[in-house]
């Protein structure tokens, strides 16, 4: 079946990636015996890579900022006083300060829990739906792939900005659990088709084929043999769609239907600046900062990753 | 071919009416009265809520509202907003304007992005082939909506070499903001061209044409290019449907009066009949564009009709 969605975005992997369960041969040479698996190749490929390592420092550090931000402000983004408003950065404020005279800088390190925490609350939901009814379909095919196909067609032709616009508008409260929920609903139908192919491939294999003569259960093939040997593009894509995910979250913030005030976070700040890009474009550079910088190491992770996890395509 | 094309449209049907009932029963049946949430903090009259009751049908069993709003789709009935102007109208004004500002995007994209692509691709591995992949990385990580206020203060406020923002300056005020909307799947067809080119010059024909002595032009131009181009060509068609969602953003952002702008201010105004019944119209745009490249992809590629 022909599949415009993932075949053309480059930046995904391949659907019909293949040949993930064998040893990667050709480029990688084994230096020892035991060195075989592929993830063991890929992280002393990856151990190597400064691109990898960038991303992953900034990864880490967002997280760290995420979960503690009092380690880096002392400030209490909520502590705002009118006779400091629209200040320019300076020693005391080195973000500026915003309408209200909050102190930007401590905004902003508050604004990373909510854009991270959604990111990865939405990927980690979205995948293992994917994973679930992806590997259900892949594996079992017949009357249940079908099934499970013609649904995902559907949900995979609403965008997901178009479909959060329509669904987010009809909330009075949005948290983090409604704009999660809702990009969950429509952020899984691409990753469930990846883990569908990929699944697809994987069953093809020799010891799938030595696993069921031995009499070994379905559930437990797909658990022990084929799953392991099909997540590589599934953890490629993941990674990518945390950033992807951020990106969304300040774009439906941004248009007014993500999150609400009096909730910190980056879209909802660049939002709030779009009126004053003259007279203070400090108070779109930083949050913008923040974010692109977000996106971006999760997006050159997964290219890492993917360099590392596919061979063949270096 | 033509089986092909009859099996594509026929698992068009369905997905069609799949994702028309989806939005149908999202915005509809949710808890709640949908009529009230469609007005926002309105305080909606009750002669109001009872008019709409009845042109939503909202009193027939479901299936029953549905066809009859899907009727009313096809006649061009979007319904209306809260001061009982038809959508269709407001669609009518708005969208030559983002059709002019897609277009002139995709133009962009189309030129600058092939040409990208084909200079990494040729080398691969180069100079500019890593110029082209880091800088493409970079638009693919930028939100579209930082790099559009970005480019407006850069290039509009303080270069001032575009209009800042609105239409009043004719076509010049559509440049920044369709560079802008285009600028992702420019880096997307870029990697895509790269992608594809580097793959077919490795190809066994493209040997056979240097070994029969053709110049590397001519190799690289003809045989080379027009099997390189089935991807990307594809990847634009359906990039048509994209461009019209992604306008929303970017009109927000320069103020263009188009389509997604009146996206933005239904949501602000809380005119949730004007949102729901552009955003349905654009997801239809995006289904048919989607159905279109299937076809498209058969024609350029015959190997897709016989699997």
């Amino acid at each position: 079946m022909s599949d415009p969605g993932i075949r053309s975005d480059e930046i995904a992997v391949e659907p019909d990636v293949d040949g993930e369960a064998v040893v990667p041969d050709g480029e990688l040479e084994p230096t020892s015996e035991r060195a075989g698996s592929l993830w063991a190749d890929a992280w002393r490929q990856l151990r190597r890579k400064p691109l990898f390592l960038i991303s992953a420092g900034l990864i880490v550090l967002m997280v760290v900022i995420a979960i503690w931000p009092g380690l880096f402000t002392s400030v209490d983004p909520r502590d705002c006083r009118l006779e400091n408003s629209l200040l320019r950065p300076s020693a005391e404020h080195w973000f500026g300060t915003d309408l209200q005279g909050c102190d930007y800088y401590a905004l902003t390190i508050h604004g990373a829990r909510v854009s991270i925490s959604i990111g990865i609350l939405v990927t980690i939901f979205a995948t293992l739906i994917a994973i679930v009814f992806g590997s259900i379909a892949g594996y079992y095919g017949g009357v249940i792939d079908s099934i499970i196909a013609r649904i995902t067609d559907i949900w995979f032709a609403i965008p997901v900005i178009l479909g959060g616009i329509v669904i987010l508008n009809l909330f009075r409260q949005r948290g983090v659990l409604q704009v999660s929920f809702v990009l969950i609903l429509l952020g899984w139908p691409t990753m469930l088709r990846l883990v569908r192919s990929s699944v697809l491939s994987a069953k093809e294999m020799d010891y799938v084929d030595a696993a069921r003569a031995l009499g070994i259960k379905n559930a437990r093939i797909i658990r022990r043999h084929i799953l392991p040997n099909s997540l590589a593009p599934v953890i490629v894509y993941a990674t990518i769609t945390v950033g992807v995910i951020i990106s969304a979250e300040a774009a439906l913030s941004f248009l007014g239907v993500g999150l609400q005030l009096p909730s910190i976070s980056w879209g909802l700040m660049i939002s709030e600046a779009q009126n004053r890009i003259r007279s203070a474009p400090h108070l779109l550079l930083f949050p913008g900062l923040f974010l692109s910088v977000t996106v971006f190491s999760f997006i050159l992770m997964g290219d890492a990753l993917r360099d590392a996890l596919d061979p063949r395509l270096r | 071919m033509g089986r092909y094309l009859a099996r594509r449209v026929l698992q068009f049907i369905p997905v069609f009416f799949g994702a028309t009932l989806l939005i149908f029963v999202m915005v509809w049946v949710i808890p709640g009265d949908p009529i009230r949430a469609l007005g926002g903090d309105r305080r909606l009259s009750e002669s109001v809520v009872q008019a709409m009751r009845a042109q939503f049908n909202l009193d027939d069993p479901l299936f029953i509202q549905y066809f009859k709003y899907i009727g009313g789709v096809f006649r061009g009935d979007f319904g209306t907003d809260f001061s009982g102007r038809p959508v269709l109208d407001l669609m009518q004004q708005r969208l030559p304007v983002t059709i002019r500002l897609a277009l002139l995007a995709f133009v962009f994209e189309v030129i600058i992005g092939i040409i990208a692509g084909i200079v990494a691709g040729i080398r691969k591995g180069g100079f500019l082939d890593n110029l082209v992949l880091t800088s493409t990385l970079v638009v693919i990580a930028i939100p579209i909506f930082v790099l559009g206020f970005v480019a407006q203060i850069v290039f509009g406020v303080q270069l001032g070499w575009f209009p800042v923002s609105g239409i009043r300056q004719g076509w010049t005020s559509y440049l920044l903001p369709a560079i802008v909307l285009g600028s992702l799947s420019l880096a997307y067809i870029a990697r895509l061209t790269r992608a594809s080119l580097a793959e077919n010059l490795r190809a066994d024909y493209v040997r056979t044409a240097t070994a029969k002595g053709l110049s590397r032009r001519r190799v690289v131009g003809v045989h080379t290019l027009r099997n390189s181009m089935i991807p990307v060509v594809t990847f634009l068609a359906i990039d048509l449907g994209g461009l019209m969602g992604g306008a929303i953003i970017t009109e927000t952002i320069f103020n263009i009066p188009g389509l997604g702008r009146a996206v933005f201010e239904g949501v602000q105004g809380q005119e949730g009949t004007v949102v729901v019944g552009i955003v349905t119209f654009l997801v239809i745009v995006y289904m048919v564009a989607n159905l279109l490249v299937d076809v498209l992809y058969a024609v350029l590629d015959p190997r897709i009709r016989y699997e």
